[in-house]
């Protein structure tokens, strides 16, 4: 590791994208300086990062050594190949390729799917839990009898799935919605108890009561 | 062995395209396999299970989907005229905006294609919003990929045949010359050997995008 490196992450307690980043440095050991946004008032955002994230304004940021880079898995990308230590991508092309797209399904798909599921009217939330459901099954096929996405050790696909692993759970003790049920989707249940049980990933996880406050919050009332 | 490239393209699919760039940039032989997307072929969805759509690239029996994903994968597999430069730095900036156009830029001109009065103005509110950092971003680069093509020029590549023809068929315009880095990268970029001439017939672009304008703003 190089000792003039400068790593600051420009996040927010509750957001599991700002989270995803702080994984990847842990699990690879990368000293970094964590800066909170508040996320929740845009007025409150710091000047520093509209600065280094003008185009979308959020969180999270990695600063390294004064270059700003945005996007999540644009940044677990950077991240991996700037440190190569406990390697987040498989070496093999294609691996790497399937592991790039099921990054891009979780959040193209099941992360819509998923808020829709938790902050839609009411009337509305059975069809997007449907939809929800449909996504986790699409999703359990990529573990194929596997630990981890990422095999023996966690991975990008892992790290991108944290909000499956942690705060989807939360979202369905607020809905009352049954989204992820050991039952129907086995595999993927188990999965995310091997998640959040990693004294890595446990490190990274917001406090659960807090997160249940905000997702109250936000969750139309029945 | 003999190496199996095949890809799964439509004949006005942007995203296919990107795809039959790169593979005229790296000089890959390739078998095209054209579908009719009214009729998915069992061999499409057999590979593309999830999305059910093109691009799909198969090989040597192995199946990619998502036309970003592709890029990346022919760009690790093989090495000649990278798509991408080595410097992670870069290597994020492209990316990044890459990911601008799927979730920025697309969605946008897709609303300004099919709305109409209030909405339409949003979309185009939203549009000149999205363009602002796009030209900002073309300050000091010859193309989006800096000095050489890149990963992200492939991506942006739909605007220099697409926005044309948007504004034939709706008469409005998109990209105007509040935009100089823009239009001239459009144009750049159509000059360039490997893509000069691998645009989709005009005019059977021109009836397509017609009949799908007709259908969102239908005569009252």
């Amino acid at each position: 590791m190089d000792m003039g490196d400068e790593v600051k992450v420009f996040g927010s307690w509750g957001s599991p994208f700002s989270r995803r980043v702080e994984l990847a440095l842990l699990l690879k050991g990368v000293p970094y300086e964590y800066i909170e946004e508040d996320i929740f008032v845009f007025e409150n955002k710091s000047p520093l990062l509209l600065q280094y994230n003008p185009v979308h304004k959020k969180v999270p940021v990695l600063l390294h050594n004064g270059k700003p880079i945005a996007e999540s898995l644009v940044i677990l990308e950077y991240i991996e190949e700037t440190w190569k230590a406990n390697p987040i991508l498989p070496e093999d092309p294609y691996d790497k390729a399937m592991a790039r797209f099921w990054a891009k399904f979780l959040d193209d798909k099941c992360l819509p799917a998923i808020r829709k599921a938790a902050f839609s009217p009411e009337n509305e939330r059975e069809e997007a839990a449907e939809e929800v459901r449909d996504c986790l099954k699409t999703l359990e096929s990529a573990l194929n009898g596997k630990r981890f996405f990422g095999g023996d050790a966690i991975g990008m696909v892992d790290i991108a799935a944290n909000f499956v692993g942690f705060w989807l759970r939360i979202i369905q003790e607020v809905t009352g919605e049954e989204l992820l049920s050991v039952e129907k989707l086995p595999e993927l249940f188990k999965w995310t108890e091997e998640f959040v049980s990693c004294s890595v990933v446990k490190k990274c996880l917001p406090p659960k009561d807090k997160v249940l406050d905000v997702v109250k919050a936000r969750v139309a009332p029945k | 062995m003999a190496e199996e490239v095949k890809l799964f393209k439509t004949w006005s699919s942007r995203f296919s395209l990107r795809v039959v760039w790169a593979f005229k940039i790296k000089g890959i032989d390739y078998e095209s396999i054209d579908e009719d997307l009214s009729n998915k072929s069992d061999l499409l969805l057999h590979y593309n299970p999830v999305y059910k759509k093109v691009p799909v690239l198969v090989h040597n029996g192995n199946p990619i989907s998502e036309s970003t994903v592709i890029l990346e994968y022919i760009d690790d597999t093989w090495k000649q005229n990278p798509l991408l430069p080595e410097d992670p730095v870069e290597r994020a900036r492209q990316r990044f905006w890459a990911k601008f156009n799927e979730e920025n830029l697309l969605p946008t001109i897709w609303a300004i294609f099919t709305t109409e009065g209030k909405d339409l103005e949003e979309a185009m509110a939203a549009w000149v919003e999205n363009l602002k950092f796009v030209e900002e971003e073309l300050k000091g680069k010859k193309l989006f990929g800096g000095e050489k093509l890149g990963v992200a020029d492939l991506v942006f590549g739909w605007l220099a045949n697409l926005i044309g023809i948007f504004e034939e068929v709706s008469g409005l315009k998109i990209v105007d010359e509040r935009y100089p880095l823009l239009l001239t990268w459009m144009q750049v970029f159509s000059e360039l050997p490997v893509i000069k001439e691998t645009w989709p017939p005009h005019d059977k672009m021109i009836t397509k995008y017609q009949a799908l304008y007709e259908k969102y703003h239908p005569a009252k």
